[in-house]
């Protein structure tokens, strides 16, 4: 298997991979508890064993995401969170040594200008971008600037994905495939869901690309049952949950032991 | 009245407006942004809604629900002393109104509920802002034993509590919904995330002709029955064909409805009335096709109120139904190609005309329809006595009374009488 690229995701997975493991991969909302706080967030993330940083741009209309990414999103975007911060957080998240992606809804893409958005992602040091609500047959632009930055562009699969879509969306997909584990929105669950190991089988059926599961994963155990079958771990709102009602040192210092504690999952995990 | 809203690079009225070359595509807008979890349901709702059109097992059952329960055709009613404040031109007002649930969207619901049922789903899920369409899902629901819930907006359910109460009699759940702005946008959120994780069992009954296709073209196509029979009746009753067919535009449902029989009737003026709220230069108002920014919200491509971010603004009316950021996408192909105008109406314009339906035709509209009325009067003193006017009723106002009898001080703030 040699899907992985020279650029985006590519190195880290493939590194991943060398060390016979998943890789980890941290959401977090750029702007919350604040811009400055949740730029030091990014980079504990990297500090503390994550591979790649997923950085969420909060929304006004967030359909994929459950309560505790919302919540967040909702006072980041009442203290004044921009897109442009979403930038600086993928540098911070750089500096942490990870490697950032950016988790974006469409709209915020749109109307900067897909190149802008693209050329202001590549410049900062992302990686690429997972985009939750656009599907490749509307995402021609953005196939085009991410080609002509060398860009991941991370498209979702779902329990729900037929064997056609799945053909459709990972030919599109460049640096990995996000299986959603569960139908539903993102947050923590007591156990991962079951369609989960057959919705990696049949990615794997139609693409060489890594494949990265997210969507409930919360502890230590989870991540290492998950790293048994996919390419990557996918974490969220655990690890949002850690900022919710905490003083920031006191957030910080909670993210990182997680963040530590999913990191030693993932190497449990075959 | 608030001046016709600028349109840029009209062609002439003459030229017909194209056929959209992509499905689900009108000219730049709509399109499918929507999670890939969904594109499955997305797809077999297409499937099935076009076999559905084609099947007479279907469009018979449909002639029949809409001709035993609903109560259509609707009726046109001609409202001579009304028109007298609008320079006189002839007014007839399309009584959707009377449909059962009180306004047009039933003829949606029953064609949707069928196809939950051929799609052998069992549960219904619907957003709702002034409670018109939760009203008729709920009931589609209990005439065809299907689960229902609706989402409404915190703020929704408190302007419209006896559509709330309504819709729990039918045996709905109602779910209000507290982010955001905690109006319909929020209540189309929060449906989503639900069709989201239980699309195996559930049909989103989505309300208005926004969202991901096939939803817009969908829901025209089963309000299209509403421009049919108006355009023969009004042929009948007249010897010609209108001059304008005016419609108040949230979604944009009603509006579509009546339109789209007569798109190829370039004589025809279509005008869709936007909620002007407290003006538009107080920003606090609905009126998307003022600003005309593209931009993707609930999976359509179409006109959306934004910020320089992209972030979906907050959205101002009297009127909840009306109280949407975004507009279906085949009103902002129609504004672009020129084929339709679209004005805005202020709460205060929207009242008086109210008021006005009320105390010279006995007839109380809903407030969204009001809309249209406002722009009505203005459009007759543009055309004057030779004028002929088709408006479109969408709802009747029981709903609203509340809201009502508040601005015109008829109750106090407790909403004991005065």
């Amino acid at each position: 298997m040699s899907a992985t690229t020279a650029t985006g995701t590519g190195p880290v997975l493939a590194a991943c991979r060398e060390e016979g493991r998943a890789a980890l991969v941290a959401y977090l909302p750029v702007g919350y508890p604040d811009v400055p706080t949740s730029l030091r967030a990014m980079a504990v993330l990297g500090e503390n064993g994550a591979d790649i940083v997923e950085v969420g741009m909060p929304y006004s209309d967030p359909v994929m995401d459950g309560p505790v990414i919302q919540r967040a999103a909702t006072e980041a975007l009442a203290k004044g969170v921009t897109v442009d911060d979403v930038f600086a957080a993928v540098a911070a998240a750089s500096e942490g040594g990870a490697t950032p992606v950016v988790m974006t809804y469409w709209n915020l893409v749109l109307r900067r200008g897909v190149a802008r958005y693209a050329a202001d992602l590549a410049a900062a040091g992302g990686a690429g971008m997972i985009t939750p609500d656009l599907v490749p047959e509307e995402a021609g632009e953005w196939i085009a600037a991410s080609d002509e930055h060398g860009l991941d562009r991370v498209f979702l699969v779902a329990p729900s994905s037929t064997p056609e879509r799945l053909a459709t969306v990972t030919a599109a997909s460049r640096g990995f495939v996000y299986a959603t584990a569960v139908m539903g929105v993102t947050g923590a669950r007591g156990a991962v869901g079951a369609e989960a190991p057959a919705l990696v089988e049949r990615v794997r059926a139609v693409t060489d690309l890594p494949v990265g599961v997210g969507l409930g994963v919360s502890d230590r155990a989870q991540a290492a049952q998950v790293a048994g079958f996919a390419d990557a771990v996918i974490v969220g709102s655990a690890l949002v949950a850690q900022l919710l009602d905490r003083e920031p040192e006191e957030g910080l210092a909670a993210l990182g032991a997680l963040t530590r504690e999913l990191a030693a999952g993932v190497r449990e995990g075959r | 009245m608030t001046a016709e809203r600028p349109t840029s690079e009209q062609p002439t009225p003459e030229q017909p407006v194209p056929a959209p070359p992509v499905p689900g595509r009108f000219g730049a807008y709509g399109g499918r942004y929507v999670p890939e979890a969904l594109v499955p349901a997305l797809e077999e709702l297409d499937e099935a809604r076009q076999k559905a059109q084609l099947d007479p097992d279907f469009t018979d059952e449909l002639a029949r629900l809409h001709r035993t329960y609903t109560g259509r055709p609707s009726i046109l009613t001609e409202v001579p002393r009304f028109a007298a404040h609008a320079g006189g031109a002839r007014v007839v007002l399309k009584r959707e109104d009377l449909n059962h649930t009180g306004s047009h969207k039933i003829n949606n619901v029953l064609a949707q509920a069928l196809l939950t049922v051929r799609m052998g789903k069992r549960r219904m899920i619907a957003e709702t802002g002034a409670g018109q369409h939760g009203v008729a899902t709920a009931t589609a629901a209990a005439l065809m034993g299907l689960e229902c819930t609706v989402y409404m907006g915190r703020v929704d359910t408190e302007r419209q509590a006896l559509n709330v109460a309504r819709m729990r009699i039918l045996g709905a759940e109602v779910i209000p919904v507290e982010h955001g702005s905690a109006t319909l946008k929020d209540a189309i959120n929060e449906a989503m995330r639900d069709w989201v994780t239980n699309v195996g069992h559930t049909h989103y009954c989505l309300g208005t002709v926004t969202g991901p296709h096939p939803f817009p073209e969908m829901v025209r196509d089963f309000h299209q029955i509403i421009g049919e029979e108006a355009r023969e009746q009004v042929l009948e009753l007249a010897g010609r064909l209108p001059d304008a067919v005016v419609a108040c535009v949230g979604g944009g449902s009603n509006a579509m409805g009546i339109f789209h029989r007569f798109v190829p009737d370039d004589g025809v003026r279509l005008i869709g009335v936007e909620a002007g709220g407290d003006g538009v230069e107080t920003g606090r108002h609905a009126a998307r096709m003022a600003t005309a920014e593209p931009g993707v919200l609930h999976g359509a491509m179409s006109y959306l109120m934004q910020d320089r971010w992209g972030q979906t603004l907050e959205t101002h009316s009297v009127s909840a139904g009306l109280d949407y950021p975004s507009v279906g996408p085949e009103h902002a192909h129609l504004r672009d190609t020129g084929r339709a105008e679209y004005r805005y109406a202020t709460d205060e314009q929207v009242m008086d005309a109210f008021r006005l339906l009320c105390r010279t035709e006995g007839i109380i509209p809903a407030l969204e329809s009001a809309h249209a009325l406002a722009a009505t009067l203005d459009l007759g003193r543009e055309l004057g006595p030779d004028g002929l006017i088709l408006v479109n009723l969408s709802g009747r106002g029981d709903k609203d009374m509340h809201t009502a009898a508040e601005w015109f001080g008829y109750v106090d703030e407790e909403g004991n009488a005065r």
